[in-house]
């Protein structure tokens, strides 16, 4: 056997976050007490020091294959690299003041962020089981710390335990599955398991491993029924850990799961398709009710955001029929909206930090009349809330639209009736986002409000730069358009 | 003068975004600037509409004109296509004059909490919203700005309304987002169905749904139905509007009635009508029988009103089924009677409404019990009230005639293969509501401006129409007379476009 081929250039990314984090790590070792703010710069800088090589690949536009197809740089893996990177920067915006302020341990913070980044960035890139296994625990293991930071806050614990039994647990199913897989097809890269598929064998019992996979990833991207975990441990952990957990960390979910859907297992959409479909239904439809009853914020958005990932999953569910002509659409759909999503989930977020920074609090009646007290907060806030809720001219309209396409474009009868239960399902959540909206908007500020909330400059960046964003994807979405149809390129 | 060609109609739907934005970035303080900013920006906006009256073709007022087809969104081949005929020229221009108008009589009553910077800056966006409506010719571009006047409205109705702010402006938000939803499946679906795959409204026309099995059709015609329907508002999905126009403050509530709910019945004789013809036929009888039942359930629920601005909410819904009733005989008569009763409602209840909001000020009540006498006290108000009374009641010689009479009128002979019998049956039934509008006006007018002075308000100081009403108000009465007068100033713009659409079901003209 020849050595394998390194391609440093297609590696520099990930090898950049590795140096990042070493560099924090010493430096938190030299640094003063006072002076460890300052590993939150470097780790920001090491997000945008990853973030050039994946733009200099993007340029170069060759696909890039190691390790006989177990890992690929392709146009797909730098638009989903370029996402992660540009999610852990904004996150360690949100950081800054976050974990400064809040005394907790600032070096191994950001040590463990960047760990978690760099397992989403290899996790782009894994077209292999073991690949993809080894990315989601790199991804998920530094998560599970970093929801139980505040160590001194009981739902902090619980958080962190309920995350973390639950990830062993779907990691568990996962493999068992995958070990199937493996079993049946004799080779863990995607690309030959898509050649056995196409050849028909493996009946039932590459049914139940396909299953069990897929079951597994559910866990990951906090799809409904396997949701339970994420309302109380995105609650529990910190907010800018938990603006982490519900963008990049499921991305990462669904970025193993558009690999292995697309690639290993799309010949047998009998088996996939009616899964995701279910999955799909249920996310959107529970996650949007329980919503509805939700008088915490974070959890409110932690609802939110599974109804969310249950319209990333309706393009699964109608990715095949047959002739491959959905293919395309449909991925570029999940694609688009994870882009768009975790551009409008980081903001909201972000100005839900800088929110309770003035209120302590992030029940929803604490933001009666922010309007008349931080109209900026107010306004940024509606522009994330109602982009969620998919209203145009933000950005979010065009996300909703592309699952509506996609869903059309397969046309049968169970495709359309999904796309009529997402429409009714969008109608359900412009109600809970616009209740906040008009608990800004509509009631009188509290009696000691009144005083502008300060908000500090990493923050305020973290709101401004998605706010921007919003707007110009909502008004020019071919911005983001342009980006799915290259990254189904590759397909 | 080429280059105003190809940019009037972007220029008609951006300049007052822009100008919302000015207004955002002006300091809340210094209020008069923010004022004659959103007073400049309106005031530019309709004079890009009054040069486009000057340059606007007559004679080929079926075609598409001052078009703009520009890329936007390439990778799902949507355009940013413009373009403007007779059918939505006179609603162009009547969203421009109303929104100005509005900004005038906001001048010094801004509603509670005040804020002028968020309520000029809001109205601004609106206005974006509406014209671009009635210029996109791309479904998605229409889509977008179809949905642009949600955000706004709700805000205005939510943050400037009534005691029932909240429920009224989340219930309108809802119902028509329910509508758009299903609206945007269809347009999805059509764009599915037709070949080559295309978003554009002319193209589409132009195909006629060929090749699209009729059960496919149908259900797209539902979906689209439901999507402008709900904007109408027809019943039964008109629960919403009565909440929100006593709700809104009163310059939402003249937008709401004068050009919101136009968007709708303009969806119909725009999107659904010539391009799912077939469909359309099929549908007609029960958009028909909805708009009677509209005529008649608007009419009495006007007689069971006590609150001044709930009724004339109630009567929007029998004046809008009217105009229903007229597209849904799918005549060229009908349509043209249709666009012109959109344009005379637009005035007519715009200018009830403006009324509603003045004596609500005054009175602080719109309560019917505890008002009169208005006459006596006000008498110009009080003969404005009259007189638009008058022109909603369909009084031949105002606009509210060449509105209603047409529409009934063309019922009696629909395009071919649609029920005769059924169709002169509703003919009768909206006669019939015609006469009902007469009574609950008049009862209106009767408790409002006639009678003694209640006690309550003897000593009461009450101010007759003061500068800004008489400037908002000038030119609408102006434009209620003299459309009844001219009629054919509408009908000569509109009917060639319409006859274009007509023709698809068989209508010589």
């Amino acid at each position: 056997m020849p050595a394998p081929y390194f391609d440093y250039a297609a590696l520099a990314p990930e090898i950049i976050l590795t140096v990042a984090i070493v560099v924090v790590l010493v430096a938190d070792l030299l640094f003063e007490e006072r002076e460890k703010y300052q590993t939150s710069t470097l780790a920001g800088l090491g997000c945008l020091a990853a973030l050039v090589p994946v733009l200099y690949l993007a340029g170069n536009g060759a696909d890039r294959t190691m390790f006989g197809g177990a890992y690929v740089v392709d146009n797909y893996a730098l638009v989903m690299k370029a996402l992660f990177l540009v999610a852990g920067y904004i996150t360690v915006l949100l950081s800054t003041n976050y974990i400064e302020e809040g005394d907790y341990y600032q070096g191994e913070y950001y040590t463990l962020l960047l760990t978690a980044l760099l397992g989403m960035t290899v996790m782009a890139s894994a077209r292999d089981l073991v690949t993809i296994f080894v990315a989601l625990e790199t991804l998920s293991i530094p998560t599970y710390l970093l929801a139980g930071w505040r160590k001194h806050d009981a739902r902090s614990n619980e958080s962190s335990l309920k995350y973390y039994l639950m990830g062993v647990l779907s990691s568990a199913v996962m493999l068992y599955g995958m070990s199937i897989v493996y079993g049946l097809a004799g080779d863990t890269r995607l690309v030959e398991i898509a050649r056995y598929v196409a050849t028909g064998a493996g009946g039932h019992l590459f049914d139940v491993a396909i299953f069990f996979t897929l079951v597994g990833f559910a866990f990951k991207v906090s799809a409904v029924p396997f949701h339970f975990w994420a309302p109380d441990s995105y609650e529990g952990a910190p907010t800018p850990v938990t603006a982490f957990l519900s963008v990049a960390s499921k991305t990462g979910g669904f970025v193993a799961l558009l690999s292995l859907v697309y690639v290993g297992f799309f010949g047998r959409s009998d088996a996939w398709q009616p899964i995701l479909w279910v999955l799909a239904a249920a996310s959107m439809t529970v996650g949007n009710l329980i919503a509805l009853r939700q008088t915490n914020l974070v959890r409110m958005l932690a609802y939110s955001s599974i109804a969310q990932g249950g319209f990333m999953l309706v393009p699964f569910a109608v990715a095949n029929q047959g002739d491959g002509s959905a293919r395309p659409g449909a991925f570029s759909a999940t694609v688009v909206y994870l882009l768009i999503y975790a551009v409008m989930n980081l903001g909201a977020f972000a100005v839900l930090i800088a929110v309770a920074r003035k209120t302590r609090s992030a029940d929803i009646d604490s933001y009666a009349g922010l309007f008349n007290y931080a109209p900026a907060l107010a306004v940024t806030m509606s522009l994330f809330l109602f982009s969620l809720a998919g209203i145009p001219p933000l950005g979010g309209w065009y996300a909703k639209l592309v699952v509506f396409k996609s869903v059309l474009d397969a046309g049968t009868k169970q495709a359309v009736v999904l796309g009529v239960l997402a429409a009714v399902n969008s109608v359900i959540a412009l109600f809970y986002y616009a209740r906040v909206a008009g608990m800004m908007w509509f009631r009188p500020a509290p009696a000691d409000g009144g005083s502008t909330a300060r908000v500090p400059v990493a923050l305020g960046a973290a709101i401004a730069l998605p706010s921007a964003l919003i707007v110009a994807i909502g008004v020019y979405p071919n911005l983001f358009a342009r980006l799915g149809e290259l990254a189904t390129k590759g397909l | 003068m080429d280059w105003f060609d190809s940019w009037a109609l972007s220029l008609a739907a951006f300049i007052p975004v822009v100008g919302a934005a000015v207004v955002l970035a002006i300091p809340k303080a210094k209020e008069l600037l923010i004022k004659q900013v959103a007073l400049l920006t309106t005031a530019v906006t309709l004079l890009v509409g009054v040069i486009i009256l000057f340059r606007f073709d007559y004679d080929a007022a079926a075609k598409l004109q001052f078009s703009v087809n520009k890329s936007w969104i390439e990778v799902i081949s949507s355009r940013y296509h413009m373009g403007l005929d007779g059918i939505s020229l006179p609603l162009l221009i009547l969203t421009m004059g109303i929104t100005l108008l509005c900004v005038v009589y906001s001048w010094d009553h801004f509603p509670e909490p005040h804020n002028p910077k968020a309520f000029l800056a809001l109205i601004l966006l609106l206005e974006t919203g509406m014209i671009g409506t009635f210029l996109a010719e791309d479904l998605i571009l229409f889509f977008i700005f179809f949905e642009l006047v949600l955000l706004p409205m709700y805000f205005m109705i939510g943050v400037w309304g009534g005691d029932n702010r909240e429920y009224a402006s989340i219930k309108f938000f809802l119902f028509t987002l329910f509508g758009s939803a299903l609206m945007l499946l269809s347009f999805l679906a059509i764009f599915f169905k037709s070949d080559p795959h295309t978003f554009d409204i002319v193209t589409l026309s132009q195909q006629h749904s060929a090749g699209m099995v009729h059960g496919t059709q149908l259900l797209i015609f539902g979906g689209l139905f439901l999507g402008f329907a709900i904007k109408v508002p027809m019943f039964p999905f008109h629960t919403w509007l009565p909440d929100a126009h006593t709700e809104a403050p009163t310059v939402g509530s003249v937008i709401l009635a004068a050009v919101l709910l136009k968007l709708g019945t303009y969806g119909f004789i725009r999107i659904a009508l010539p391009i799912l013809p077939e469909a359309a036929r099929s549908w007609a009888p029960y958009i028909g029988l909805l708009s009677v039942i509209g005529i008649i359930y608007g009419a009495l629920g006007c007689l069971a009103q006590t609150d001044m601005k709930r009724l004339i909410a109630f009567s929007s819904v029998a004046h809008m089924g009217f105009v229903m009733l007229g597209i849904s005989t799918l005549t060229s008569f009908g349509i043209n009677a249709a666009i012109f009763g959109m344009v005379a409602h637009g005035l007519i209840t715009g200018m009830l409404f403006f009324l509603a909001g003045s004596v609500h000020e005054r009175f602080h009540t719109r309560e019917l019990n505890r008002l009169g006498g208005l006459l006596l006290q006000a008498p110009k108000m009080g003969w404005i009230l009259g007189f638009c009374a008058m022109a909603s009641l369909g009084l031949p010689g105002l606009a509210g005639f060449w509105g209603e009479f047409p529409a009934v009128l063309s019922s009696y002979q629909p395009a071919e293969g649609l029920n005769v019998a059924l169709f002169r049956g509703f003919m009768v039934t909206a006669a019939i509501g015609t006469v009902l509008a007469a009574g609950y006006l008049l009862w209106m007018l009767q408790r409002v401006a006639m009678g003694k002075i209640p006690a309550e308000w003897e000593d009461a100081h009450i101010h007759d129409v003061h500068r800004p009403e008489w400037l908002a108000w000038t030119p609408m009465l102006l434009l209620i007379l003299g459309l009844g007068v001219f009629p054919g100033a509408i009908f000569h713009v509109t009917d060639g476009a319409v006859q274009g659409i007509s023709k698809a079901f068989g209508d010589g003209g």
